[in-house]
């Protein structure tokens, strides 16, 4: 464990990245698991795209293409969207905050083992030709109905998977909460560790609600039980009930941390501090807040009555306040500043109209009557792409590029990252623009083809033209990825020459105890307040250098979701094959032995030497 | 290379005049053509928030545009250090207030049409022989295809609903298997078909559809209800309330021809041997049935809801439902019966018709 770069065999590399519990290495698997799943949506998407290209196209059959939404669908939020975001936070956060590890390393690591078997379970159904059909959203009746094992796919997959999201949740909450550097108060914590505190503490009460509907899901499913089933007492809007009130929190969870990288990006590339940061972490809190108190504008046509519609749509319409309040503040940051137009603030540039675009859509479509005309039509499409691409996307590709460098010691190309922009710019637009007059033309979303003859030809060859151009923004981006890294050309601790939070302060990767000495944060973008008072390290410490603490790795993480991923399969296969209840018991055995192993062996970490720490300062003194 | 820029300029322009015209969609299924109350009233609710949001983009845009030409590192020079500012809390109330007054403009519309669109109060005022006074229609959503019940009046049809103008016509909405969602674009938003609970709303028609494209306006189901939710269309039909009677008295009269076997052709005989155990050709009658009625399908517009209107797409649909609406309920026919035999179940099918 010795920070000194050295030679080591491939199985070596393997089994320390099997074993990881350092939050910058866990940061760079979510991003690489998020990423892969990003691609694989990605596939998804542009297959519904040509499918939908002419009117009775037959590319694929109205079954597969139902499996292609709803895997694209749930993919992309669960799989990618979300998983790039911890890793962001993972990686980034707790060097915001100035600590060395997060609260709860081992759990860390669990959850990203735990992301990662969930989404391969739920994929490998594309294997047994099996797939989910009824939609991310997965309806009751119409889940219940689904043959095969497609929607128990989507039911243990995403229990796994969403069990590793809620312990990544309550982890960055503990880490936050507990772990700040001396004079880190809540009102200096740059803006993108507010965002993650919001999102996790969001995620603390959003993640149970669905993991109850995925377990009356499962047990509807596989054990016979009768919580949806109406001939039997059961109800299938319940489902419609607990599926929002969990998903509604999942969007703004999927937005929050963007508005998180952004904010740093405006105030970085404009060289000024956030314009009204106490109102922007305020309107963050609150977003959090009504988040929660407006599932129900997704069941506008579900018959809930005048009254229930019309305080879900006055609800609705309220977070448009705090959400123009942050525009507002973004717009009066670059306002006065001096800005310099980089590949991150490029998306967050273009970030601003789309998402404001994406707003408003949301604010029509909060009023019911209005709703009752453009719910489940192509409309919504338009609306949550333009939020969740136009936003969340966005700010993956826009955190990416910013800190990339940061992460893995190595720029992305500039200029091709601007060539990935325009594309996918222009083919986001392409896309999405036209898909609102669709849905005003009366196309109802989630159709695998349309008859000829209702007008909606030239919009959808648009439509799919633009996808191709995202497509190859994508393909550019993966390209400069890979080109650069083959070059990998070592960069300093703050390539972007304005870094103003702690993580631009620490060399690029940061050593794996981050911080020789615990940092002393004196003010809001503490950096650029110790450069501007002369000290250029950025860094004035709080302590002595001294022996450090750090946890050790483990196997146990994997060895655990493995047991899950086991089990999985032994519930699904139960009452069909012999050998199900035998894999079911073993995969939960193995669950518990690897949970007893984690209690019963004492693990108390190991510490760094002094020596060792001052021999890594003079290295790296030296380099400068 | 001006003359270049003046055709290029020509050209958009008369893209711009495309895009526009086409803009509102087609009269059959846009909901920016409204032929009803309801759909009016929504159409003014999307042109009110869509006017407040445009200003609202408008007003960003102005700002933003202004602050990325000014604020340019590359006009201010590279050592140019901005004055760090904290914040305004004038301009933070200034966008704070301005938003809370632009959502309440748009929140009391938005509640007043809530309620006035979820009025179903005189869906139950009943005359003095217990007789609802209005329309009332049951709808029944099934494995892709309509059931339409019109209790009061004891006629039952599908796939093709039949409506008066000029009246509101209550709606009981109901799912028979999964959940649909009931949705007429160009009259008026959708309502769910839930598998559970009656939901019950209205519409009005203020226009005959018989001047429309195919003399009817497109009816579309809404929610993903399994592989061919795509195929679940219906068409609907208005007539003027005279009209409307003529054929609510021809539905009630396909229930007193009886079949007379001797005259009976080869279609309706192997109708009557193949079909007649699913679908209905009497539109007297409840709903509950597993096959739509087809009483009067020779009058319809679409056969299974979605292919043209011809004695070879029925004969087509016969001989293989699965290919052409994967998941439905209804079996083939291409291996029990002869392309002859089909092709006389057709012909016979063509022939039943209220209106002719």
């Amino acid at each position: 464990m010795s920070s000194v770069a050295q030679k080591r065999g491939f199985g070596a590399t393997l089994w320390d990245w099997l074993t990881t519990v350092d939050h910058k290495k866990i940061g760079i698997l979510y991003l690489l698991g998020g990423g892969f799943f990003f691609v694989v949506g990605g596939i998804e998407a542009m297959i519904i795209r040509v499918q939908l290209l002419t009117p009775n196209n037959d590319l694929v059959s109205a079954g597969i293409f139902n499996q292609i939404i709803t895997m694209h669908g749930t993919t992309m939020i669960f799989l990618a969207a979300m998983p790039i975001l911890i890793g962001f936070m993972n990686a980034i956060m707790p060097l915001q905050i100035g600590a060395r590890d997060v609260a709860f390393p081992f759990l860390n690591s669990l959850g990203f083992w735990m992301f990662f078997f969930g989404g391969v379970f739920l994929n490998i159904s594309w294997f047994f030709g099996q797939v989910p059909d009824a939609g991310w959203t997965s309806y009751a009746s119409l889940a219940m109905a689904s043959e095969g094992h497609g929607v128990d796919f989507y039911a243990i997959g995403l229990q796994i998977a969403g069990g590793g999201t809620l312990l990544g949740g309550i982890n960055f909450l503990v880490t936050i909460i507990n772990m700040r550097a001396p004079g880190m108060t809540y009102m200096r914590m740059p803006l993108f560790t507010w965002t993650t505190f919001v999102a996790s503490a969001m995620i603390l009460f959003a993640f149970p609600p669905l993991t109850v509907g995925l377990f009356l899901l499962t047990f509807e499913r596989m054990f016979g039980a009768n919580f949806f089933d109406p001939t039997m007492g059961g109800n299938t809007i319940i489902w419609e009930h607990i599926f929002w009130i969990f998903g509604h929190p999942e969007v703004y969870i999927l937005i929050l941390p963007a508005f998180g990288i952004f904010s740093e990006i405006f105030s970085i590339f404009s060289r000024k501090r956030l314009f009204g940061y106490s109102a922007m972490v305020f309107a963050t809190v609150l977003i959090g807040f009504l988040g929660f108190m407006v599932w129900a504008h997704h069941m506008f046509t579900v018959g809930l009555g005048p009254t229930a519609n019309a305080i879900f749509s006055v609800a609705t319409m309220a977070i448009a306040i705090p959400t123009g309040v942050k525009i507002f503040n973004w717009l009066l940051t670059i306002w006065g500043g001096s800005i310099k137009v980089t590949t991150p603030m490029l998306w967050a540039l273009a970030f601003i109209p789309t998402f404001v675009m994406g707003g408003v859509t949301g604010v029509m479509l909060g009023t019911a009557p209005l709703d009752y005309q453009l719910h489940d039509t192509y409309f919504v499409v338009a609306h949550f792409h333009y939020v969740i691409v136009g936003g969340t996307v966005f700010g993956i590709i826009a955190g990416t590029h910013l800190y990339w460098p940061k992460m893995f010691g190595t720029m992305l190309n500039e200029a091709l990252g601007k060539v990935t922009f325009w594309f996918f710019f222009i083919g986001f637009h392409l896309t999405f623009l036209i898909q609102h007059w669709l849905g005003f033309w009366g196309m109802p979303r989630r159709v695998f083809t349309y008859m000829d003859g209702q007008g909606w030809n030239s919009a959808n060859v648009i439509s799919s033209v633009g996808a191709l151009f995202m497509a190859i923004g994508i393909t550019i981006m993966v390209y400069n990825i890979i080109v650069t890294s083959i070059k990998n050309v070592r960069v300093a601790n703050d390539p972007w020459g304005d870094g103003r939070t702690l993580e631009w302060a620490i060399e690029s990767p940061p050593v794996f105890y981050n911080f020789a000495q615990t940092p002393l944060v004196r003010g809001l973008d503490t950096v650029y307040i110790e450069k501007m008072e002369g000290n250029l390290s950025g860094i004035t410490p709080a302590e002595p250098v001294q022996d450090i603490h750090m946890p050790n790795g483990s196997f146990i993480p994997f060895m655990l979701s493995l047991g899950l991923f086991i089990a999985g399969f032994g519930a699904m296969f139960r009452t069909e094959e012999p050998w199900g209840m035998a894999v079911l018991i073993i995969g939960l055995v193995w669950t518990f032995a690897a949970m007893a192993m984690r209690s019963l062996k004492d693990d108390l970490g190991f510490y760094v030497k002094k020596e060792d720490i001052l021999k890594d300062m003079k290295r790296k003194g030296g380099q400068k | 290379m001006m003359k270049g820029l003046k055709k290029w300029r020509l050209f958009s322009l008369l893209a711009a005049l495309t895009v526009f015209l086409a803009g509102c969609g087609q009269e059959e299924l846009s909901t920016l053509l409204p032929a009803g109350q309801v759909g009016k009233d929504q159409f003014k609710l999307l042109m009110l928030s869509s006017g407040i949001m445009l200003l609202v983009i408008l007003v960003v845009v102005i700002i933003y545009v202004v602050a990325i030409v000014r604020f340019r590192r590359s006009k201010l020079g590279e050592d140019f250090v901005p004055e760090q500012v904290e914040g305004s809390h004038t301009l933070e109330l200034v966008w704070t207030v301005i938003p809370v007054l632009l959502v309440l403009l748009l929140a009391v519309p938005t509640v007043y049409y809530t309620y006035k669109l979820g009025d179903v109060s005189a869906m139950h005022e009943v005359n003095e022989d217990g007789q609802s006074e209005s329309l009332v229609v049951d709808v029944t959503a099934k494995l892709y295809w309509w059931e339409f019940e019109y209790p009061t009046l004891g006629i039952v049809t599908a796939q093709e609903l039949v409506v008066p103008t000029g009246e509101k016509v209550y709606f009981n909405l109901l799912a028979a298997d999964v959940k649909h969602s009931f949705w007429i674009p160009a009259i008026g938003g959708k309502l769910d078909t839930n598998v559970e609970n009656v939901n019950k709303f209205y519409l009005t028609f203020d226009k005959e559809s018989q001047d429309l494209k195919d003399g009817v306006f497109y009816g579309k189901c809404a929610e993903l209800c399994g592989p061919s939710h795509a195929l679940m269309d219906f068409k609907v039909k208005t007539l003027a309330p005279a009209e409307f009677d003529k054929w609510v008295t021809a539905m009630q009269a396909t229930g007193e021809e009886s079949t007379d076997v001797a005259a009976a052709g080869q279609g309706e005989v192997l109708f009557q041997q193949s079909c007649i155990a699913c679908h209905a050709v009497s539109a007297v009658g409840e709903s509950g049935a597993i096959g739509p009625n087809l009483a009067s399908f020779g009058d319809r517009n679409r056969v299974a809801g979605f292919m043209d209107h011809t004695q070879e797409k029925v004969v087509e649909w016969l001989s293989d439902t699965q290919k052409q609406k994967p998941g439905n309920l209804m079996p083939s026919f291409g291996e029990k019966l002869s392309d002859e035999e089909l092709n006389a179940i057709a012909e016979y099918l063509m022939g039943l018709s209220v209106e002719k």
